[in-house]
């Protein structure tokens, strides 16, 4: 049955774009280190605002062009004529772990120079010069990743409590409910402001990821739960679960083994369909300024400095408005995904 | 209606003592307590902080300091903002206004523009319009609201048509009061537009699928053969069925409406209720922060019973009594 939905998908000219598309996303941040020229934290302090460097084909490589600041006030470069780097491709750079555990050195493309600081900026640099390119690599890691563990929690959490309350119904699906419902009667955002303001205020990346995940999946599982409450209550009363019951099964097998089953369509979609609000969650965390720190780097936070200076909108640097546009690309990626899934499984479902 | 409505706000009582709950515990797990800010601070004398100690009974278990935090919310003493000086209430009273303002404005924005494009999309449906209208809808509704506030300051920056951000000029108390008003709305266009297009995408599938299905409907059919005139069967029969949802979806769509009014209100500094909550919960004010997330649940959960009873208003078929 999923590998049928999954055949279909891939038949559909639109299901197999964003497929496609998504599956370079996550290939890009899977690979960011590779692909990554410099780290995140690496600056340039004389090449603030850079703009995307030109490459030209010079003695049969590339090279990059080289600018020279002609007005530090006002951030504005221009080609120096005739002089350029020639680019290293597989070429060694700084150390990393490839996946995590593979240790490196060789990186995608490099500069031929002896020079560590940042030179090469594909899509320009931000106020410290550090290359947007590269941040965008690494952003991409935690904003991609995050909607993928945070909709696991979540979907755990609404299926465990919705399908619970369904199940036996009584005082612990009212009790389970009028709590989903004071959840959701709560502003989404202002409820991440509550949540976030009880825990310490600085932390360390590792933790703050986790705890994004946390916060964000406690205020999702509601609106799932309450859907599939309404599932396993019709589930609940078909033959297979009485007669699963009637021969001595406990209730988390029957949950998992019979009741199940028949929502992972459900489940599939939904969860496609929600991947975006955690994107979206995580950059709104991050933008505010209470989610990742630097110098790591998020495509939220890399918009919030973007919004705090001043001189990007007036002298018109486009490029750092970019983790914008990944933003976007993602979100409409995987909300045409989820249609395109719902329309497969049922184009009737409400989600 | 009158017991209705008499119900509806009993029943957002317990709702508003575990919203008030939850605030409280998470203040209350947070670390430091409501005066660390204050003892930190120089100008707020040793005596007042021992009689704020006791007013609100920082000394005592957190149950009695609950308790004590609800009455002095019940006799309207929401406690003083650290940071600005002033009663809670003093500052949230003008934000709400602005905050209100700017989801109203961007509400109707988006049922002026989502339900006649529903209803277009609906009649001309897979033409041309129709694809090129759902693929912009697509992309209104997965554009983050701070990126497009983002785009919105940039291109106010860029072209010098709109300001970039508040919510007066700055010879704002020199103008006459008609001036003053459009110096308002100058200030609002930019923000209402942001805050409403992500509103009218959703909003516009939404009509157009009801408009789809009551086209088909029996009841239209039968209008049609009884000879009623097309633009009469559209809206006596078609529209005032399809506009329910959106007046039942009001509630849900104010929600999103105040969440996204925090983070435009913050880019594109807009003096809003989501700002205040913002810069105060940076600061550590916390019974601001507290009062304000307090009134933005009763301002949503107004906003639903607004929603229920237009509904009743408009839909004769529902019987709120019951």
């Amino acid at each position: 049955m999923r590998n049928s939905i999954f055949k279909e998908l891939l038949h559909r000219p639109l299901g197999l774009f964003v497929s496609v598309i998504l599956l370079l996303l996550y290939t890009c941040a899977l690979f960011a280190p590779f692909l990554a020229p410099y780290k995140t934290s690496d600056q340039n302090l004389d090449k603030s605002f850079h703009p995307p460097t030109g490459i030209t084909w010079k003695d049969g490589r590339f090279h990059v062009k080289i600018y020279e600041n002609i007005d530090p006030t006002a951030a504005r470069y221009e080609v120096i004529k005739g002089k350029t780097i020639p680019i290293k491709l597989f070429a060694k750079g700084y150390d990393y772990n490839l996946l995590g555990f593979i240790p490196m050195q060789r990186h995608l493309f490099q500069l031929d120079t002896s020079e560590s600081h940042p030179q090469i900026y594909i899509l320009g640099s931000d106020v410290t010069g550090r290359d947007v390119f590269s941040r965008l690599l690494y952003g991409s890691q935690i904003s991609l990743s995050i909607g993928l563990i945070g909709i696991t929690i979540t979907m755990l959490l609404g299926f465990l409590v919705g399908g619970l309350s369904g199940y036996f119904g009584g005082k612990f699906d009212f009790f389970a409910m009028r709590f989903v419902e004071f959840l959701m009667a709560i502003p989404g955002l202002y409820l991440l402001l509550a949540l976030r303001s009880a825990l310490a205020q600085h932390f360390e990346s590792a933790q703050m990821y986790m705890m994004i995940v946390i916060i964000l999946a406690f205020i999702g599982w509601a609106g799932t739960a309450r859907i599939i409450r309404g599932m396993s209550l019709s589930i609940r009363n078909r033959q297979f679960v009485y007669a699963a019951e009637s021969m001595g099964q406990s209730t988390i097998v029957i949950l998992f083994k019979h009741i199940l089953p028949n929502l992972t369509s459900y489940l599939l979609v939904a969860a496609t369909l929600s991947i975006p609000g955690y994107i979206l969650g995580e950059a709104a965390l991050s933008f505010l300024g209470l989610g990742i720190q630097e110098p790591s780097a998020s495509w939220g936070l890399m918009l919030k400095q973007t919004q705090e200076d001043m001189k990007v909108f007036m002298l018109n640097f486009w490029w750092l408005l970019t983790p914008g546009l990944a933003i976007f690309i993602t979100v409409i990626a995987f909300n045409v995904l989820g249609d395109t899934l719902r329309d497969i499984v049922d184009p009737k479902m409400k989600v | 209606m009158g017991k209705f409505i008499l119900k509806r706000f009993l029943s957002i009582i317990p709702l508003l003592l575990g919203i008030t709950f939850l605030v409280f515990i998470l203040m209350y797990a947070a670390p430091g307590d409501f005066l660390s800010e204050a003892r930190a601070s120089k100008d707020i004398s040793k005596e007042r902080i021992e009689e704020m100690e006791r007013e609100f009974g920082l000394d005592k278990s957190w149950h009695i300091q609950y308790a004590l935090w609800l009455k002095n919310v019940l006799t309207l003493n929401l406690g003083e903002s650290w940071a600005y000086k002033v009663p809670v209430e003093d500052l949230i009273g003008q934000r709400i206004v602005a905050t209100l303002v700017l989801s109203i404005t961007s509400l109707f924005f988006a049922w002026l523009i989502a339900i006649p494009l529903g209803v277009l999309t609906a009649i001309h449906k897979d033409s041309i319009f129709d694809r090129l209208t759902s693929i912009l809808a697509y992309a209104a509704l997965s554009i983050p609201e701070f990126f497009l506030a983002l785009l919105a300051v940039f291109f106010a920056a860029s072209t010098g048509l709109f300001p970039i951000g508040g919510r007066t000029s700055i010879g704002h108390d020199f103008l006459a009061p008609l001036a003053q008003f459009f110096d308002y709305v100058y200030h609002l266009i930019l923000p209402t537009i942001v805050l409403g297009i992500g509103g009218i995408a959703g909003m516009m599938r939404i009509m157009r699928a009801n408009v789809l299905d009551y086209l088909r409907a029996e009841f239209v059919t039968t209008a049609r053969a009884k000879g009623v005139p097309e633009g009469w069967v559209m809206f006596k029969h078609v529209l005032r069925n399809a506009i329910n949802p959106l007046i039942s979806a009001f509630g849900f769509a104010f929600s999103g409406l105040l969440s996204g009014a925090l983070l435009v209100e913050n880019v594109m500094n807009y003096p809003g209720l989501g700002q205040l909550i913002y810069s105060s919960f940076l600061k550590q004010d916390q019974y601001v922060v507290m009062a304000a997330v307090v009134i933005g649940c009763v301002m949503l959960m107004l906003g639903n019973l607004l929603a229920d009873l237009l509904l009743g208003w408009t839909d004769p078929r529902i019987r709120l009594e019951k």
